[in-house]
């Protein structure tokens, strides 16, 4: 279409036509490439290596032994299951923070606005492992927050609620949900700001101009707009923090281990790859059936 | 304190400053109770702030405004009973049309908001796209719904903010007309914010001309254009042609003016008692082309007579726009006045004539001397070029 509007007198016409109908296609082959070389490739590796038999040393045959699945599931569903419940819990959690953050970000931080972005994406420029290690030394038994928390029974009403087992806040579910919230709250806040930034103001004012109260106004009309940017923000922390490991080895204990702690150790330390292959493959397909669900649930394709 | 039974909105002293810049001016305007009333003014006048303060959308720095007896000056905008037709129409893309319509009945729990809704999308005529979503219609017909959705809730106010100002001008001919229609048939009080003087004319029953964050002047279309109270008036609604005039003398109605040697009459009660020196205004219709100085026969008896104004001069340009033919013409104290003729087969003249000018006394108007002849001249150009 571009081509029609620059195009110059007929004689040129023939030559770049060829060329227009190529381009396209050539831009794509540089993706294309990375995407089997990288991703389509080893996906088939993986499943492969699931339905083999043998160990590192005698080497691995083909069998298509799909009893591999039902072992790794029977032996780790409850892995599958804190994983899910944890990184839900965590997305609910950066929700919660993201959402009036990122509502001032966009409709009331005027010049701020840039700044408060930067501050936003400042984290990265540390290591996720050095900031996740930062959580040790701020949950720690003898600091200030675990002082706070335990002056103000915090502990005790974690302590209720089974996130932790004593009156320290270190290795526990507690600490393994706060790393995850903290580590994907950006991933939250920067759809829910690209979203809440292209909120017209005028639909906000024409909400309060047509008797609905702040809180009416907020249920009615801002929440429904901005469920794009909810999707897409809770399917960016959700997803990682589903098969994530560094949180739940650094920050928790032996009843916290997540499945992505679980593939890491049958893979680099039990050398057992056929079940680490096949733990893959279920997290991979169970996060692709939830976000199926939440996503059609969510209904996000009627919005305009 | 005030009539009881009426229902007119009053802002009392009324001011909007946001840090150094005073958007509107100890405002006083009373809009009496169904009537079409229409702010005007170039943009920046302040009048969609005098809007969103009526509408609660923003908080007046002074002053008060009044419903009826009722003060509505710090209440939210949910609890006003006003209703804004936004300049963006401002509908939920989200929802559908009746869903539009029904939001603020629904919020007031009126119980039987569907059929109340219904009705309002008959007015404008579309019920039979009340299941649609706002992003499957035209600007026009999502300027109904706009209305639509206002309209429905019965509002003691309904404010307009440049409704029709993103249509273009064959669908904006037809929305004035029909917005009249509407607005004489629910009896609801309308302000109609526009910068279009030809659109407030057509619609409104009352205008309040503003500039500044001040009010020019109120009045109905007719007495505003023909008896304009400031340059800015004259020269915001049509074009004016304003000459330097001194009084000589009064005799009966009449007063005798002087403008560069001429002898120029003028009704004595446009004056004040104690002026002596004065803008006069004529609108370019209102001149008549009466043929070069010499004279002739017919022309003279046909429309001159002792009282006709007469004024001589070189027509320097002459454009055909169908309807009428524009000149400009060439005093011999070098000012140019804009003469429009109509081309109904009376005299034409060309580039170069000498012609002359005439008009009654009575078309002229009177405008205090010390005001800026070409006050609002440029606003309207700006502001029509902006469309």
């Amino acid at each position: 279409m571009v081509g029609q509007l620059v195009e110059g007198p007929v004689a040129v016409q023939l030559p770049r036509r060829a060329r227009r109908n190529y381009t396209p296609y050539l831009l794509l082959v540089p993706g294309l490439a990375w995407l089997v070389v990288f991703f389509i490739v080893p996906m088939l590796s993986l499943a492969s290596q699931s339905l083999q038999t043998g160990s590192v040393e005698s080497g691995y045959t083909q069998t298509w032994n799909f009893q591999t699945y039902v072992d790794a599931l029977s032996q780790f569903w409850p892995h599958f299951a804190r994983s899910i419940v944890f990184a839900g819990t965590a997305t609910v959690f950066t929700l919660l923070l993201a959402y009036p953050l990122a509502y001032f970000m966009a409709q009331k931080a005027g010049r701020w606005k840039n700044i408060l972005l930067v501050l936003v994406i400042a984290p990265f420029f540390t290591s996720f492992l050095i900031r996740t290690l930062a959580w040790q030394t701020i949950l720690t038994d003898n600091g200030p927050v675990v002082a706070l928390a335990r002056s103000l029974h915090f502990t005790n009403l974690l302590q209720s609620l089974s996130l932790t087992s004593n009156d320290s806040l270190m290795n526990s579910r507690f600490a393994v949900i706060c790393g995850l919230t903290y580590n994907f709250l950006p991933f939250m806040i920067l759809p829910l700001y690209a979203n809440l930034e292209r909120l017209d103001h005028s639909l906000i004012e024409a909400a309060g101009d047509l008797y609905a109260t702040p809180i009416q106004t907020f249920w009615k009309v801002t929440w429904p707009l901005s469920l794009p940017g909810v999707v897409g923000g809770t399917l960016l922390t959700f997803i990682p923090a589903a098969g994530d490991f560094i949180n739940s080895r650094l920050l928790g204990n032996t009843q916290t281990v997540m499945i992505g702690q679980v593939i890491d150790s049958e893979f680099l330390q039990i050398q057992d790859y056929a079940v680490a292959a096949a733990l893959s493959f279920m997290l991979m397909a169970v996060i692709v059936v939830i976000v199926a669900l939440y996503v059609r649930r969510a209904g996000t394709e009627e919005l305009v | 304190m005030t009539e009881k039974t009426s229902g007119d909105l009053k802002l009392k002293g009324v001011t909007k400053r946001y840090d150094t810049f005073t958007a509107v001016d100890d405002l006083d305007l009373v809009i009496p109770r169904g009537s079409f009333f229409a702010l005007l003014g170039p943009s920046g006048c302040g009048k969609t702030t005098t809007l969103r303060m009526v509408a609660g959308l923003d908080q007046p720095t002074i002053g008060q405004i009044w419903i009826g007896d009722q003060d509505i000056t710090d209440t939210r905008a949910y609890q006003r009973n006003v209703n804004t037709v936004f300049q963006s129409y401002a509908l939920f893309p989200h929802l559908s049309i009746l869903d539009n319509v029904t939001f603020g009945l629904r919020r007031r729990k009126v119980s039987d908001y569907k059929a109340q809704a219904m009705e309002a999308l008959e007015l404008v005529q579309l019920a039979h796209i009340a299941k649609k979503k706002p992003g499957q219609l035209s600007g026009g017909m999502q300027q109904r719904v706009a209305l639509a959705r206002a309209i429905v809730n019965r509002p003691d106010v309904l404010l307009l903010d440049e409704p029709l100002g993103a249509l273009d001008l064959k669908l904006r001919r037809q929305m004035q007309i029909e917005l009249k229609q509407i607005q004489s048939e629910v009896g609801l009080t309308f302000v109609h914010v526009t910068h279009d003087q030809e659109e407030a004319m057509t619609m409104a029953d009352t205008i309040a001309v503003m500039n500044s964050g001040r009010l020019e002047q109120v009045a109905d279309p007719a007495t505003l254009y023909e008896r304009p109270t400031s340059t800015f008036v004259a020269n915001f609604l049509g074009q004016s042609n304003l000459l330097k005039a001194t009084v000589k003398g009064r005799t009966g109605t009449t007063a005798e003016l002087d403008v560069h040697g001429v002898n120029l009459r003028l009704p004595v009660d446009r004056l004040k008692e104690t002026t002596k020196e004065l803008w006069l205004g004529v609108r370019p219709e209102k001149l008549r082309l009466v043929g070069s100085t010499d004279g002739d026969g017919a022309d003279h008896s046909a429309d001159d007579h002792a009282q006709q104004n007469r004024l001589t001069g070189v027509v320097v340009d002459a454009s055909f726009t169908g309807l009428a033919t524009n000149y400009m013409v060439r005093l011999p104290w070098g000012q140019e006045l804009m003469v429009v003729q109509q081309n109904d087969g009376t005299r034409s003249a060309a580039r170069g004539a000498e012609v002359s000018l005439g008009w009654a006394p009575e078309h002229g108007f009177a405008l205090n001397a010390s005001q800026d002849a070409h006050a609002g001249a440029q606003d309207q150009a700006d502001d029509s070029g902006a469309i």
